[in-house]
C-alpha cells in the first residue's frame, strides 16, 4: 500500500510538471503581453518593465526561473511583517528562533495589480472558492446520499419516483440556469436572502445550494444504482437469513459495499466544485478564484494564469489520487500496483 | 406445427437486428419518446427560424428598449407598466419582450436554438470520433503506443477542464486576430467567423473530451480482443482493418453512444458557459448562454431577459436527459431495472 501511494504521488508530480509546461507554452503563444495596452507604452518604458519582470529572457529561462521560485523552499532571516508576507504563499516561523522563517511557493508578482502579488491574491481569494466548493460538496453529499439510499430501499414506490424525479431535474439544470432563477425568486421576489456577496451565512446559502444541487442529483443516481446492485448479492440474502435486523443489513452490508462507486464520483466532484464555480462566483459576485482567472487571462497576467492552473490542477490530481487510494482501501479485491 | 412454420419463425426472429430491437424498446419508453419529440420540435423551429421568428435576431429598435407585452407584466408582479405607476414599456409586438437594444427575445431564442442544437449534435460526434480512433488504436496496437496515449490522457485529465477550454479559446481567438491572410490559422479564423464562432468551441470541446471515450473504447477493445470470435476471425485470415471495423467496432459502439448521449447536456452547458463569459459564440449571433449572461445583469428589474432563455435551455437539457436514459436502457438491456 505504501509503495502504491508513493508511486501515485511521484506520478502526480510528473503530471503536474507536464501541465505546467503545456500551460506555459499555450499562455505565451497567445499574442500580446501584459503590457500591451490600448495606447502603446513608449519603447524605453516597455523595455524597463520587461527587464524588471524578467520578460526579456528567453522562454525556457523564464520557465525555469518561475518554477524555481515556486518549488524551492527558502529559510530567511528577519521578522515576519505584512510586507514580506507578500513574497511567498506559505510563511511559517520556525520554532526555537525569532528570526528564522520558512517560506515556500512564490507565485511571483502580478503584472496587472500594482499593490498585490499573486501570493496575496491567492491568500485572499482562494479560501473563498475553497469554502464555496467544500460547502457545496457537503450539501451535495448530505442531500444526494440519503435520497439515493431511500430510493433504492423503497424501489418503485412513491419515494423512489419522487427522489429520482428530483435527481433528473437536478441533472438537467446546470448552474447557469438555476443561479439566476433562484437569485430572482428568492433574492428579488421573496426577498428572503441577500442577492450577492460572500461572508455572512445568509449570503452563502444561495450559492452553495445552486452549486451543490446538480451534484447531489448525480450522487443520488449513482448511489441508487449501486445499492440496487448490491441488494441482489448473495451475501445480503445470507445476512437476512442469519436473522440480522434490517438496519444492520443495510448499514453494515449493503451500504458499505454500495459506497465504492459513489466514492469514485465524489472525488472528481470535489475538484470540480472547487475549480468550476466561475458561474456561481460571477452571478453572485463572490470574489473567488474563478473571476480572477478569467480577468487575468484577458489581461495576459501570466503569473496569475500559471498559478491558478497549477493550483487547481494540483487539487484535481490530488482528488483523483485520493479516490484511487480510497478505492483500493474500500475494496480489497482491487489490486494496486 | 409443421417444419416450415418453425423455419419461418426462425427467419423472422433472425431478421430483427440488434439495432432494430433497441429502437423498438426505445419507442416503448414514454419518457424517451417525449424527449425525442421535444427535440424534434425544437430542431424544426431552429431550422425554420427565419420563417417562424417575427423579427430578425439583430433587428434593434431603439424605441422599444426593455419593452414587454402585457402578459409578462401580469406574470412578474414587479414589472408594472408605466401607465399603472411602474417603470416598464408595454409593446405587444414582442411576445417574450425585448432586450436593452429593443431586439425581440422570442426571435433570439429561436435563433439561439440553432447554436445549442449544433453543439448537442456536433460536440458528441467530435468526441466520439476522436475518442474511438484514439482508443481503438491504443487498445489494438498495445505496447508503447498504448502506454503513451494513456499517459497523455492522464495529463489531460489533470487539467481543470473549464480552465483549459478558456485558455485554448483565448489563444484561438487572439491568434486569429493577429494572423496574416493566406495562413492556415487565418483560414480557420474566417471559417469560425462565418459560423458565428462555433468552430473554435467545437475544437475546444473535442480536445478536452476525448479521454473518457478513448478509455472506454480502449477497455472494450482489450476485452473483445480476448474473445474467441476474434481469434476465429484471425484464423480465417481476416485483415486487421476488417477485424476492427467488422468485429470490434459494432461491439463497442453501443456503450460509447450511450455515454455520449448522456454527455450531451454537459456539452450544451459548456457552450452556454463559454458564451456566458464572452468566449463562445460571437455577437450578434444569439446563444442561450450569452442571453442568460446579458440578462443576469438586469435580473432585478427585467428578470424575463434571463428567465426565458434559461427555460429554453432547461427544456432542451431535460429532453436530452430523458432520451439519453431511454437510449441506455434500450441499447444495454443488462442495465434495465438497475438504474
Amino acid at each position: 500500500m505504501t509503495k502504491f501511494i508513493v508511486r501515485r504521488l511521484s506520478w502526480m508530480i510528473l503530471v503536474l510538471l507536464v501541465v505546467s509546461i503545456i500551460t506555459f507554452i499555450f499562455m505565451h503563444a497567445v499574442p500580446g503581453g501584459p503590457f500591451t495596452l490600448e495606447r502603446p507604452l513608449p519603447p524605453a518604458t516597455l523595455e524597463q518593465l520587461q527587464i524588471r519582470y524578467g520578460l526579456h529572457l528567453s522562454l525556457p529561462e523564464q520557465y525555469i526561473n518561475y518554477m524555481t521560485n515556486l518549488i524551492v523552499p527558502v529559510v530567511t532571516r528577519g521578522r515576519l511583517d505584512p510586507a514580506s508576507r507578500s513574497d511567498y504563499l506559505i510563511n511559517f516561523p520556525l520554532p526555537f528562533s525569532d528570526e528564522l522563517v520558512f517560506r515556500w511557493m512564490d507565485f511571483g508578482p502580478s503584472y496587472k495589480s500594482t499593490t498585490r502579488t499573486v501570493n496575496d491574491i491567492f491568500r485572499e481569494n482562494l479560501p473563498l472558492s475553497a469554502q464555496l466548493g467544500l460547502q457545496a460538496s457537503i450539501f451535495a453529499i448530505a442531500l444526494g446520499l440519503p435520497l439515493g439510499v431511500i430510493a433504492a430501499l423503497r424501489r418503485n414506490t412513491f419515494y423512489d419516483y419522487f427522489g429520482m424525479g428530483i435527481a433528473i431535474f437536478g441533472v438537467s439544470i446546470p448552474v447557469i440556469i438555476s443561479a439566476p432563477i433562484l437569485q430572482y425568486v428568492i433574492g428579488v421576489q421573496l426577498g428572503w436572502l441577500p442577492l450577492s456577496g460572500w461572508g455572512k451565512p445568509s449570503q452563502m446559502i444561495l450559492p452553495v445550494v445552486t452549486l451543490g444541487f446538480s451534484q447531489s442529483a448525480v450522487i443520488a443516481r449513482v448511489t441508487r444504482a449501486s445499492m440496487l446492485q448490491v441488494l441482489n448479492e448473495d451475501f445480503v440474502r445470507t445476512a437476512h437469513a442469519k436473522g440480522l435486523r434490517e438496519r444492520q443489513v443495510v448499514v453494515g452490508h449493503v451500504l458499505k459495499n454500495a459506497l465504492i462507486p459513489v466514492v469514485t464520483v465524489i472525488g472528481p466532484m470535489l475538484a470540480f466544485l472547487i475549480t468550476g464555480s466561475f458561474i456561481v462566483e460571477t452571478i453572485f459576485a463572490i470574489p473567488g478564484m474563478g473571476r480572477f482567472f478569467v480577468v487575468s487571462l484577458f489581461g495576459r497576467d501570466y503569473s496569475v494564469i500559471m498559478g491558478s492552473i497549477l493550483l487547481l490542477a494540483t487539487l484535481v490530481v490530488l482528488a483523483n489520487t485520493l479516490v484511487d487510494v480510497a478505492y483500493a482501501w474500500l475494496d480489497p479485491r482491487i489490486r494496486y500496483y | 406445427m409443421d417444419q416450415t412454420d418453425q423455419i419461418k419463425g426462425l427467419e423472422v426472429h433472425q431478421e430483427r437486428s440488434l439495432w432494430w430491437d433497441a429502437l423498438v424498446r426505445l419507442s416503448r419508453n414514454r419518457a424517451a419518446v417525449t424527449g425525442a419529440i421535444i427535440i424534434l420540435v425544437i430542431l424544426i423551429a431552429a431550422v425554420f427560424a427565419p420563417m417562424i421568428a417575427p423579427k430578425g435576431f439583430d433587428e434593434a429598435n431603439l424605441r422599444a428598449p426593455f419593452a414587454i407585452p402585457l402578459w409578462i407584466s401580469r406574470v412578474f408582479p414587479n414589472l408594472k407598466p408605466m401607465e399603472e405607476g411602474g417603470y416598464t414599456l408595454i409593446n405587444n409586438e414582442y411576445p417574450l419582450g425585448a432586450d436593452k437594444l429593443g431586439r425581440d427575445v422570442f426571435s433570439r431564442i429561436l435563433y439561439g436554438a440553432r447554436v445549442s442544437l449544433l453543439v448537442a449534435f456536433i460536440g458528441p460526434t467530435v468526441a466520439l470520433i476522436l475518442g474511438t480512433i484514439i482508443g481503438v488504436t491504443s487498445g489494438f496496437l498495445g505496447g508503447g503506443v498504448d502506454n503513451a496515449i494513456m499517459r497523455i490522457a492522464d495529463v489531460m485529465y489533470a487539467f481543470p477542464t473549464l480552465l483549459f477550454i478558456i485558455l485554448m479559446l483565448v489563444y484561438f481567438r487572439n491568434s486569429f486576430r493577429e494572423s496574416s491572410p493566406g495562413t492556415f490559422i487565418f483560414a480557420l479564423g474566417r471559417l469560425d467567423a462565418s459560423i458565428g464562432g462555433l468552430l473554435f468551441v467545437f475544437i475546444g470541446i473535442g480536445i478536452t473530451s476525448w479521454m473518457g471515450n478513448g478509455r472506454l473504447a480502449r477497455g472494450q477493445v482489450l476485452s473483445i480482443r480476448q474473445t474467441e470470435y476474434i481469434a476465429a476471425a484471425r484464423a480465417l485470415g481476416a485483415s486487421t482493418p476488417r477485424i476492427l471495423f467488422r468485429h470490434v467496432m459494432p461491439n463497442i459502439l453501443g456503450p460509447m453512444i450511450i455515454a455520449e448521449t448522456l454527455a450531451i447536456p454537459a456539452y450544451i452547458s459548456y457552450e452556454a458557459f463559454l458564451s456566458f463569459i464572452g468566449l463562445g459564440v460571437l455577437p450578434p449571433t444569439p446563444s442561450w448562454g450569452g442571453m442568460i449572461a446579458e440578462g443576469a445583469q438586469y435580473i432585478q428589474n427585467y428578470p424575463y431577459l434571463t428567465v426565458f432563455p434559461a427555460l429554453a435551455l432547461f427544456i432542451v437539457m431535460f429532453a436530452f436527459n430523458f432520451l439519453g436514459d431511454g437510449l441506455r436502457d434500450a441499447l444495454d438491456p443488462r442495465m434495465r431495472g438497475v438504474d
